[in-house]
């Protein structure tokens, strides 16, 4: 479960004074749900995305993720979630292998289930022909695959992705949603932004389409379609950001 | 602070630099290289210098002497030296290094000599150049061995013992220990290069732990995972700080073998190792001793370099603002090996200095325990409050995600 109430933050820069990149965001989202953050680039969405994976404390609010406070018990949030973004990347000179067993471990999984975990997870994603080749020597579908046994290592019950097909092409970003969906059927709590408005159409139970860092519309999209009149959700957002 | 999340990020990152081609380099190859050729590689290449101006038999120029052939064909019948003839712009020539010297015989040179008048002779040479050195001293020894040879002359022909003018003799003896000898000619270099390692082989690890993550983006995936801040900043740190060690620790052994071997080459060469009084001599506990004191300055190193690299957003602005760091060694430890400057208390505060200088007297058999005692203690110090800035940066997200 992510909960989050009037969640924001505020940046400082020398240049331009005090910046207001999220504010008042509150949202809900329930195990086997997913929730899409939709939002133009600088919408907010990433600063949103770090604060629930506690790489960022929020300024105003707060974020409850899996039962745990963001800001006053960070270290269990992190170890609930599995966080994915395209910025996320693996260390080079580690193997396929190294990268998962390494987070696993930072995650306290045990050594023997930890094996067991990476022997799974290799052999659903298909990754032990490059098992033992080191990161920098892999595709960047390979990459993603890593990845996401990266985050899924520890077994996580809440899954955030920050923009994870950015950058991808067709198959790798096929991959991806293919991936978050199982999350889902797993019964995993699943955030994820985007600002593809096809991918948040397939994907999203709820959507948030979130503006100069407000949450300035929630709904499943039957909702948004009925409160906005609009069939197509490029229609609805744009609707929304120009109200 | 969990001891297993340091461990597991230690051990993680000391996979990825023993990996990596640029940290072994500045880690083993430098120290390891670095230290024989200083030591064997420029000693060898000096005596070979030397040794080639000492067999050339150098040109030399007689300016007058015209009405004194006697010291001319003396001059002429050495061997080693060459006459050339004489030409009126032999400054110029010796400058322009076509002749070594040039030597001016008063008008009447060899009668004043007869009549024991007194005369003076000039030996032009061109300061600094070691061939036109040696080409100036043997026309002076030339002329030493004339003077001498007169005195003799005149004092036999008036029947006076030469102990007249030759009273006594002086001889030198050293009693320093070979471990001082050593340490006076050695003690200044090698602090300098075992703390100037200890910088460079930190540098590359400092840089690539901190803003190589930023930039390679695995900072924001180290960040999500459950391990502290502070417990990520001890595994980069000790990864860095292994890594300085280990550049100091090969530099020192390079050094102890580079001796060893300079000693068994200086004893194939002289009697028993001693040349002139001088023997190579270093022992073990020196070297360790030298390699404790330079703990606190590798902490210290280790934890700096970490926190300016990681206020840098990319590697190259890491490597700009380290950059000036190495100058910040430097000076310290040149200033140590000035004449006059030594261990003081006020001078035993002031970090790097105070650990060349202590390396130095160390090295000399010398060991001042009160100042030892308080420059480990002032350098912990430092270390101390360096790795506390370095943690407290980890926690600034200015810092961590300064764009």
């Amino acid at each position: 479960m992510i909960e989050t109430h009037q969640l924001g933050k505020r940046f400082h820069d020398a240049g331009r004074g005090e910046l207001r990149a999220v504010q008042d965001v509150t949202f809900r989202c329930a195990p086997g749900q997913i929730y899409g953050l939709l939002g133009a680039n600088g919408a907010g969405k990433t600063t949103t995305l770090r604060m629930l994976a506690t790489i960022l404390a929020p300024t105003e609010g707060r974020a409850t993720i899996a039962g745990f406070d963001a800001e006053t018990q960070a270290e269990q949030v992190r170890r609930n979630i599995g966080f994915l973004s395209t910025a996320t990347a693996l260390y080079a000179r580690l193997t396929a292998e190294e990268m998962v067993q390494y987070f696993g471990r930072l995650h306290g999984v045990d050594e023997t289930l930890l094996r067991r975990r990476i022997d799974e997870l290799f052999e659903r994603l298909g990754m032990n022909e490059f098992r033992r080749r080191r990161c920098d020597a892999l595709s960047t579908g390979m990459k993603q695959k890593v990845s996401i046994a990266r985050t899924l290592v520890h077994d996580p019950p809440v899954m955030i992705f920050d923009e994870p097909t950015g950058g991808l092409d067709v198959m790798a970003a096929r991959t991806i949603l293919g991936f978050i969906r199982e999350c889902r059927e797993r019964g995993k709590t699943v955030v994820f932004s985007t600002h593809v408005m096809s991918e948040a159409e397939k994907l999203c139970d709820t959507i948030g389409i979130i503006h100069h860092g407000r949450l300035l519309a929630e709904g499943t999209l039957a909702d948004l379609r009925a409160r906005y009149a609009r069939h197509d959700l490029e229609d609805i957002f744009m609707a929304v950001v120009q109200q | 602070m969990k001891l297993r999340d340091i461990g597991i990020v230690y051990r993680k990152e000391m996979k990825d630099a023993l990996r990596d081609r640029r940290a072994l380099i500045s880690m083993i190859v430098v120290p390891i290289l670095l230290m024989p050729l200083l030591t064997i590689g420029i000693g060898a290449l000096s005596a070979e210098i030397v040794g080639r101006a000492m067999e050339e038999v150098p040109k030399v120029m007689i300016v007058g002497g015209a009405d004194s052939p006697g010291v001319t064909a003396e001059l002429r019948a050495q061997s080693d030296i060459e006459v050339v003839p004489a030409a009126a712009d032999y400054a110029q020539e010796i400058e322009d290094k076509r002749i070594r010297a040039a030597v001016e015989i008063p008008p009447g040179f060899d009668a004043a000599l007869a009549a024991g008048t007194p005369a003076a002779v000039t030996v032009y040479e061109y300061e600094g150049d070691m061939k036109s050195g040696i080409a100036a001293d043997r026309v002076q020894k030339f002329f030493r061995d004339l003077r001498d040879r007169t005195v003799r002359g005149r004092l036999e022909s008036r029947g006076i013992p030469d102990t007249l003018v030759h009273p006594f003799d002086i001889k030198e003896q050293n009693v320093a220990s070979p471990e001082k000898t050593t340490g006076e000619i050695v003690g200044g270099i090698v602090p300098y290069i075992v703390i100037l390692l200890c910088l460079t082989g930190a540098i590359y690890p400092a840089i690539d732990l901190t803003a190589g993550e930023k930039e390679r983006g695995t900072m924001e995936t180290i960040l999500s995972s459950p391990v502290s801040r502070t417990d990520l900043v001890f595994g980069k740190f000790f990864t860095v700080l292994t890594a300085s060690l280990a550049t100091a620790f090969l530099a020192v052994l390079s050094m102890s073998v580079s001796l060893g071997i300079g000693r068994g080459l200086l004893m194939s060469l002289t009697d028993g190792g001693r040349a002139g009084g001088f023997t190579l001599s270093i022992n073990p506990e020196s070297v360790a001793a030298v390699f404790v004191m330079v703990l606190p300055l590798a902490v210290l190193f280790s934890a700096a370099l970490l926190a300016i690299a990681l206020y840098a957003k990319s590697y190259k602005e890491a490597q700009s603002y380290l950059q000036p760091m190495t100058i910040l060694v430097v000076v310290p430890t040149i200033v140590s090996v000035l004449p006059g400057v030594e261990l003081s208390a006020r001078l035993a505060l002031v970090p790097i200095l105070s650990t060349s200088l202590v390396s130095k007297e160390i090295l000399m058999g010398t060991y001042h325990w009160n100042y030892i005692a308080l420059i480990f203690i002032s350098s912990c110090v430092y270390a101390a409050a360096a790795l506390s800035i370095a943690v407290k940066l980890f926690e600034r997200e200015d810092v961590l995600f300064r764009t």
